[in-house]
């Protein structure tokens, strides 16, 4: 699904966020991406995403060579994958509701559909008594929480989290976590970025360990 | 803007997922009936900013609009004062009446001349003795002292110094006169003033169109998270354009509307003044307001302007935003 193969992201002005990097990531997997902060998590998310491109090497998104997409074809690749961000990125002009159903006015769903698919979305969430509140009323975790609804709402086959428990408290954090087991049960492909060791070894999934922009570990949990 | 190079090895036939083409025109046309109202929702969200956006485009529309039909009414004004114009043609004494028939007949054919009529000496020396009171005096005279006259009604079009000096130059003439110099005169400024109107028309044109872009590129960079959000979920640049232009073509339909009410309300005012001077000069006189049509034009070239310059300003600023 995700294979990356001797990929570099190196910046115009010379850093190297990324070096040579070779993984694998089966369909249906679910990965964590690990390391301290400037390691380069982040970074190798947005090269999946198309938001950053690989600078050599390959990199390989459901079949598609990123390094040759065309500018024109980035919006197609960027409805298979739903993203969460850090710092959410919630729109906060506009109601709960209307956030979680950005990508399906994008993706040019029907009216009946959006509202069905955004209630199961915050439904799944528990979120769904939330939906005509606008985003500044909701808790850290909970902005979280909307974000992780609109990355799934469009039922993306790739779902990428940064740093989803970046502020939140252990026991929210492990909500959190769980929810994205679950989506990975139903066949999602999941791939989360976060610096919570402790957090992740419980979770019992494969983990790649990035320091300074290279791969210096790939775990699989021990049965 | 970040551009890959065209790779010179065909990238491999890749299954793409259709949901628009299989949904068809359908969601395309809902979208934009969405996108419509949001946009008009946002116009009357800050009502006063955007009202004064639209007056800027009525004024600069109202301007030459109220001006060329200013133009239009003293054009009306002066045709019944150039139909009643006209040149005379003193011909050579020693010429036959029927010579200055041939001529006269000669003249009517060209296309610049609408109609000649012939004035015969004798019909002038009558008319002369009848009016001029001098009746008994020209009895005295030996033979008739007047040449025979042919008054040309020149052709509109045609009211220009050149048919009188060519008029002039023929051989038979002895005088053209042309009686109305100054409506000629006034026909040169007329023109001169029309071409005048289209130059303003064209700047304050350039005017709509860098404020509607100005404020277009505004509204972009405040809504520069929005534009980056849908951006990373897939939206295409047609689909993040959209909203933009709506709110362009509600800024070129409102202004166009109250550029409307402004040269209605203009030329209300006008009215009465204008009204009197019409009975001053002695003549029927129409005052001509804008028509649904002039209306619709006025209305339609807002719009025409407010899109352009909202496409001006969205294909400008919208590349430069990518997602970080």
């Amino acid at each position: 699904m995700i294979i990356f193969n001797n990929a570099t992201k190196r910046y115009p002005n010379g850093y190297e966020a990324i070096k040579q990097i070779s993984f694998h990531i089966k369909k249906g997997e679910m990965v964590f991406i690990t390391g301290h902060s400037g390691a380069g998590k982040t970074t190798l998310l947005r090269l999946i995403d198309l938001i950053e491109r690989v600078t050599s090497g390959q990199l390989i998104v459901n079949g598609q060579h990123l390094g040759r997409i065309s500018e024109k074809r980035i919006p197609d690749l960027r409805r298979n994958i739903g993203f969460t961000f850090q710092e959410h990125r919630l729109l906060y002009d506009r109601t709960i509701f209307d956030n979680v159903a950005l990508p399906l006015m994008i993706a040019g769903y029907r009216h009946q559909d959006i509202r069905r698919r955004v209630r199961a979305a915050l439904d799944k969430v528990g979120l769904l008594n939330k939906e005509k509140n606008y985003p500044i009323t909701l808790s850290g975790g909970q902005q979280q929480r909307v974000g992780i609804a609109r990355a799934v709402v469009n039922k993306p086959p790739i779902l990428l989290a940064d740093e989803p428990t970046g502020n939140l408290d252990p026991a929210l954090a492990q909500e959190i976590m769980q929810l994205f087991i679950e989506f990975n049960q139903v066949g999602v492909t999941v791939v989360v970025a976060s610096h919570a060791l402790a957090l992740i070894k419980t979770m019992r999934h494969r983990a790649l360990v990035l320091q300074e922009g290279r791969l210096i570990g790939d775990t699989y949990p021990r049965n | 803007m970040k551009r890959t190079a065209p790779s010179s090895r065909p990238t491999p036939p890749t299954p793409r997922s259709k949901p628009q083409v299989t949904r068809g025109r359908n969601i395309w046309l809902s979208h934009h009936v969405y996108v419509f109202f949001l946009s008009l929702g946002q116009f009357f969200s800050t009502p006063l900013a955007n009202f004064m956006t639209s007056a800027v485009i009525a004024i600069a529309l109202a301007l030459p609009g109220g001006f060329y039909l200013l133009l239009e009414n003293a054009q009306q004004i002066t045709q019944t004062w150039a139909e009643s114009s006209h040149i005379s043609l003193f011909l050579n004494p020693q010429m036959a009446i029927q010579q200055a028939e041939i001529l006269g007949q000669q003249l009517g054919q060209r296309q610049d001349i609408q109609s000649v009529r012939l004035v015969t000496s004798a019909e002038a020396l009558e008319e002369y003795r009848k009016y001029s009171g001098f009746g008994e005096a020209l009895n005295a005279l030996e033979g008739n002292p007047l040449p025979n006259v042919l008054i040309i009604q020149p052709a509109l079009a045609h009211l220009t110094p050149s048919l009188l000096q060519e008029l002039d130059k023929l051989e038979e003439v002895d005088v053209a006169q042309f009686d109305m110099r100054w409506l000629q005169r006034l026909l040169t400024i007329i023109a001169v003033v029309q071409r005048g109107i289209l130059i303003l028309a064209g700047l304050l044109a350039i005017t709509v169109l860098l404020v509607v872009g100005n404020t277009i590129r505004l509204a972009i960079f405040n809504r520069r998270e929005e534009i980056e959000v849908t951006k990373l979920f897939g939206g295409t640049n047609a689909f993040i354009r959209r909203p933009f232009l709506y709110i362009g073509f509600w800024y070129g339909l409102v202004g166009g509307l109250i550029a409307w009410l402004l040269v209605n309300i203009s030329f209300w005012l006008l009215r009465v003044p204008i009204q009197k001077l019409s009975t001053l000069y002695a003549t029927e006189f129409e005052i001509i307001t804008l028509d649904i049509q002039a209306g619709l034009i006025l209305v339609v070239t807002g719009i025409a302007l407010g899109l352009a310059g909202a496409w001006l300003a969205v294909g400008k600023h919208l590349r430069v935003i990518q997602p970080h």
